[in-house]
């Protein structure tokens, strides 16, 4: 089981608390698990990849197991930490001021 | 018998802000207002609007620059909301299903327009990227058929309540689009007008490209910018370029036109092919909102902003001037409304009249201030003082 944790704005709208657990078939990697978060919270498309490239949006970042996965290749398979559930995938707000 | 109506009647309120969406409501003697909110709390709502054919239907855009666009629409009146087609799906296998806020230009060659460049703030070339939805205008009669202004500018159709969305690209096609130019909020299609009186003329607004009439439903459009002038731009009477900031129409007088200009109030006699400026005495005409009494067709409100680099009102005083000679002669309206250390702005989609016999007129300042007027401006006073800076405000009367 993929435990994913998701920023506050995102829990509100998948109607979800506290981590979200997934089954994710292997290899686990940013994209599978993005494809699985998506397929069973279908509010949340757009909302982290935009719906058209699948790119990760601009001020979100990826972090796992105290690194930036952000840059990684999609395609790359995650930590086994994660992949065995021990550690969370987390999407983070990149912190911005401003209004 | 007339006041027992006022008090049958109900007036509600929908107000976007930078940090969420309140609803306010009154009974029709609007004097006292319940608040319900924040909605959405944290997110941009750039616009609420109601379904003439069912009150109950209100959609939203939920915007954000972390989490991109979310359309959410409520069918009891706002009580409660959902994002269309986005159930939660406990099936590993099922295809995620929403689309509510997937707003995709159009390039197929079927129904679509090659995917050209607008111009960017640096003169060159720029893609078409989707930024928000600016503006929700929900059909005068389906209530499942919403129109949805966007950045960047172009205007998308739902007929399944907001639950996916197509492009009517032969605005963004149409032949000026490659010379469009953002405004500083961006290159956003902030206006979308339907004509009560012929349901395939549309009017559109867009900053900083000017209006656009269709006659076909949207599958084809024009500029409507004649008479329009501005020093900003290389040639001031060119056929687009003009950063219109809003469009008000009466719905029972649906040729004439009011538009409140980047500098400059305008009206149109003949659905936009000809603009003439009515700025007359105002005493800036700068601003941002404009809209039209409901039963005095030549009754318009404006609020005049000091000047395009200072956008407070002008002199520290909260003014909104009205006319009852459709322009040129304006009168200050002041009463209730703070008239010293004022530097508030009111944006182009914050205001908005109701429909009962004395019309009422709300409006939301950025500085979090909701203000109505139950007796068409003559007096003014706060519905609520502190929300986030608003950024849009609708009306609907309930009966």
């Amino acid at each position: 089981m993929i435990r994913v944790v998701l920023p506050q704005h995102l829990r509100t709208l998948a109607k979800v608390s506290g981590e979200v657990n997934l089954e994710v078939a292997t290899p686990v990697t940013q994209r599978t698990v993005l494809d699985a978060l998506e397929a069973r919270y279908p509010m949340l498309l757009g909302t982290i990849r935009d719906h058209v490239t699948r790119q990760r949006r601009p001020f979100l970042r990826f972090f796992a197991c105290e690194e930036d996965l952000s840059h990684e290749s999609p395609d790359a398979p995650l930590p086994e930490a994660v992949s065995s559930g021990k550690e969370p995938f987390l999407v983070i707000g990149a912190i911005a001021g401003g209004m | 018998m007339l006041l027992e109506g006022v008090i049958m009647s109900q007036v509600r309120v929908l107000v976007g802000t930078r940090k969420g969406a309140f609803i306010l409501t009154s009974d029709g003697k609007r004097d006292k207002w319940e608040v319900n909110g924040p909605l959405f709390t944290g997110w941009e709502i750039y616009h609420l609007k109601a379904s003439p054919a069912d009150p109950n239907r209100i959609y939203a855009s939920q915007t954000s620059s972390w989490f991109g666009q979310v359309i959410q629409r409520s069918n009891d009146g706002g009580k409660t909301w959902e994002a269309p087609g986005g159930d939660i799906n406990p099936g590993q296998d099922a295809f995620p299903k929403s689309a509510s806020n997937k707003f995709v230009y159009d390039t197929s060659e079927s129904t679509g327009k090659p995917m050209t460049t607008h111009q960017f703030y640096d003169g060159k070339p720029h893609p078409w990227e989707f930024k928000r939805v600016w503006h929700l205008e929900p059909s005068l009669t389906d209530p499942d058929t919403v129109y949805a202004g966007v950045e960047d500018a172009a205007i998308f159709k739902s007929t399944d309540g907001a639950t996916s969305w197509h492009e009517l690209a032969g605005l963004r096609g149409h032949g000026t689009g490659p010379q469009w130019q953002p405004g500083a909020g961006g290159m956003c299609l902030h206006t979308i007008i339907l004509d009560p009186s012929d349901p395939k003329r549309m009017f559109i607004a867009i900053s900083a490209a000017g209006a656009f009439r269709s006659d076909d439903g949207g599958v084809t459009w024009r500029p409507i910018n004649k008479g329009l002038q501005s020093q900003y731009i290389p040639n001031p009477t060119a056929e687009i370029g003009h950063c219109v900031h809003h469009i008000a129409m009466n719905p029972k007088k649906p040729g004439v036109l009011f538009m409140q200009k980047h500098w400059d109030v305008m009206r149109s006699d003949d659905a936009g092919e000809q603009w003439r400026e009515i700025s007359g005495n105002l005493p800036t005409d700068f601003g941002f909102v404009i809209d039209v009494h409901a039963h005095e067709p030549e009754t318009i409100y404006v609020v005049p902003i000091k000047s395009d680099g200072e956008h407070f009102v002008h002199e520290a005083k909260l003014r909104v001037y009205r006319s009852r000679t459709g322009g040129n002669e304006w009168e200050a309206l002041t009463k209730g409304l703070p008239q010293t250390n004022c530097y508030v702005n009111v944006l182009r989609d914050a205001m908005a009249v109701d429909e009962l016999d004395s019309c009422g007129v709300y409006f939301g300042t950025t500085g979090g201030q909701v203000y109505a007027s139950a007796d068409a401006g003559d007096s003014w006073n706060p519905i609520v003082r502190d929300l986030p800076a608003v950024l849009s405000v609708e009306v609907q009367t309930l009966q």
